[in-house]
């Protein structure tokens, strides 16, 4: 009995908490955990997307704070330096600046978003198809060398030639662009999702699902896909920067939204027309929110795609 | 070699042909012709003429086929708004202004580009970097459209430094260059810091170390020259940006060049134009890109093009 007794607390249980071996080891982090403590460290990045956050925010209830729609004309109270009445001042037509900028950053935002959904779908279908095709037999070499010829044309096609042409051809208006931005735009998703799919599926992986009777679309929902994610997320946070520049391109140039909708590059192009009478805020705000936008994607853009590169470690 | 070069001019005409074809059909799907505007206050059969004059009445098809067939002959064809010049002519008067600018902005951004990526990556985590690194992100940030009315109201009207509007000397290109630059300008460097600092870690940087070799002369021979390379393959994709840049500035300086007509074209719905032009700005593009490619062979000896897929 005794010797029973003594064993039971000699073989105490240890305490969690005690100190020693156990705890120097590093608690095991999931993929994912360490993608995202690795992202919250990167300062940079955490602006960005503090940024991106607030820019959202704001383009959902910033033209609500003020009592003006963006397009209320008020020749009374035109040409306004920023008071208590009008945040960000009135253009010449007296349309409150503050009200336009953030129905602005709502097209801004739409826009890139959507545009970047639709390239992001038809990319990785294309894309994910060409590569899964590509060396299974004649058949599937022939379906991978017709969509890789189709990108390469569409790809060497001059992008924002092509997407003035289809916004000239067509209505203008938000949908329009985004038809003009993703009819060209998905091309670049395609090669990449391609690329990584090629590199992938002949990883041991992919065969042990074939042998198991998988079928295609299984494969590349359930394996394929899910191993390229990341690549595919840090491009979707470069292509909605760059619809957003498109849109404010087109709509510098005349040929995005109409007024009297608010956009961030009509709202430049209006300014330049009273650069010269020193109306500063009229530049200043579309500028400065267009910009804003740009660096806060890019650098989130960048911290995520160190995070989710594993040769960088801590 | 030959097979290469001749595979690459054969997929820049088939580009060359869908870019017409694309542009001819996108064209004619536009609802209204370029009569419209005058359509109420001109007769019928005037108009009926005008329409003969350009060929708009014959069936696409005819249209079509003989636009491909003047295009081989290196002929864009008439506008249709502007009486007594042509496409060719337009292009050959907004070409000098238009490259001008484009040369300078490519100038410009290859060059402080490169120095400031090589600094900011030789001293590496320094204020130095930090300073290039803003900046990269920046020009990354502001579109050339945004920093172009900010060059006009500083460098222009608050400080009156340079001219603008027109081209009507050396001094006006100024701004319109530096606006386009910028961009390029940012990116350029981001690329070459990075992979300058790739190269700078190599075993032959730290075997040149190593026999004594000064650390400028390192830079020179060794590190530059390796380090260029990922930026070579950069630049196509660049010019492509600078190129449809250059509508926007030529826009808002109202420099009178390619740009500008093919703009005014699309407002116009001047069929001609607009094809004329978007042929004219492809082919330079497709052209620049394969001699980027061919300068990429020149500066790397190890890249065989024969062997290569494209």
């Amino acid at each position: 009995m005794a010797a029973e007794q003594s064993a039971n607390e000699l073989f105490r249980p240890r305490s969690q908490k005690t100190d020693g071996q156990v705890v120097a080891m590093r608690p095991s982090l999931t993929h994912f955990q360490q993608v995202t403590r690795k992202l919250v460290r990167n300062k940079l990045a955490m602006v960005g997307f503090t940024l991106i956050v607030l820019m959202v925010l704001m383009a959902l209830i910033g033209p609500h704070l003020v009592p003006y729609s963006y397009s209320d004309q008020s020749l009374l109270t035109a040409n306004q330096e920023l008071s208590a009445e009008h945040w960000f001042g009135t253009d010449e037509l007296g349309r409150d600046m503050f009200s336009r900028t953030w129905y602005g950053a709502r097209i801004s935002l739409i826009i890139g978003i959507t545009a970047a959904l639709i390239d992001l779908v038809i990319g990785v279908t294309v894309g994910g198809i060409a590569g899964y095709m590509a060396g299974r037999g004649k058949r599937g070499d022939r379906i991978d060398t017709i969509i890789m010829r189709l990108i390469e044309v569409l790809y060497g096609l001059p992008y924002l030639l092509v997407v003035i042409m289809l916004m000239v051809v067509m209505e203008p208006g938000i949908v329009t662009i985004i038809i003009a931005l993703s009819a060209t735009g998905w091309t670049g998703m395609a090669r990449l999702v391609r690329g990584q799919i090629l590199q992938l599926k002949n990883q041991e992986f992919i065969m042990a699902a074939q042998v198991l009777g998988a079928k295609f679309p299984r494969i590349l929902l359930r394996h394929l896909i899910p191993n390229t994610i990341g690549v595919i997320i840090v491009n979707l946070t470069f292509t909605i920067p760059s619809a957003i520049f498109a849109e404010s391109f087109l709509s510098f140039l005349g040929l995005g939204v109409q007024a009297p909708i608010a956009s961030w590059g009509t709202m430049t192009n209006d300014a330049l027309g009273v650069i010269l009478t020193g109306d500063w805020w009229r530049l200043f705000f579309p500028a400065l929110m267009i910009s804003l936008t740009m660096f806060a994607f890019n650098v989130f853009g960048d911290g995520l795609q160190d995070a989710l590169d594993p040769r960088i470690r801590e | 070699m030959a097979r290469y070069l001749l595979k690459r001019i054969l997929m820049m005409i088939v580009t060359l042909w869908i870019i017409v074809t694309l542009t001819f059909s996108l064209m004619h799907m536009i609802p209204g012709d370029p009569f419209a505007s005058e359509s109420d206050q001109l007769p019928e059969q005037i108009l009926l003429n005008l329409r003969a004059k350009y060929h708009l009445d014959e069936p696409l098809p005819m249209q079509y086929l003989s636009y491909l067939k003047s295009l081989a002959m290196l002929d864009l064809g008439p506008s249709i708004k502007s009486e007594t010049r042509g496409v060719n002519d337009m292009i050959k008067d907004g070409f000098g202004s238009s490259a001008l600018i484009g040369m300078q902005a490519i100038a410009v951004a290859l060059f402080f580009g490169l120095i400031f990526g090589i600094i900011a990556a030789l001293n590496r985590n320094t204020w130095i970097d930090y300073m290039a690194m803003v900046m990269a992100v920046l020009g990354i940030a502001v579109p050339s459209f945004i920093m172009a009315p900010l060059l006009i109201n500083y460098l222009a009207i608050k400080l009156p430094l340079f001219p603008v509007a027109t081209l009507a000397s050396w001094k006006h290109s100024v701004l319109p260059s530096l606006a386009l630059a910028f961009g390029p300008l940012a990116i350029i460097t981001r690329y070459m810091r990075t992979s300058m600092i790739e190269v700078m870690n190599q075993n032959y940087i730290r075997t040149a170390e190593a026999k004594g070799i000064p650390t400028f002369l390192i830079v020179v021979r060794h590190g530059i020259r390796n380090a260029i390379l990922p930026v070579v393959t950069f630049l196509g994709p660049l010019v492509a940006g600078l190129l449809t840049g250059t509508f926007v500035v030529e826009k808002i300086f109202a420099v009178p060049g390619v740009g500008k007509y093919f703009v005014d074209g699309i407002f116009n719905r001047d069929y001609p134009v607009i094809l004329g032009t978007t042929v004219f700005y492809s082919a330079i593009l497709v052209l620049i890109i394969f001699l980027i490619d061919l300068a990429y062979m020149f500066i790397d000896p190890r890249i065989k093009l024969s062997g290569r897929g494209r």
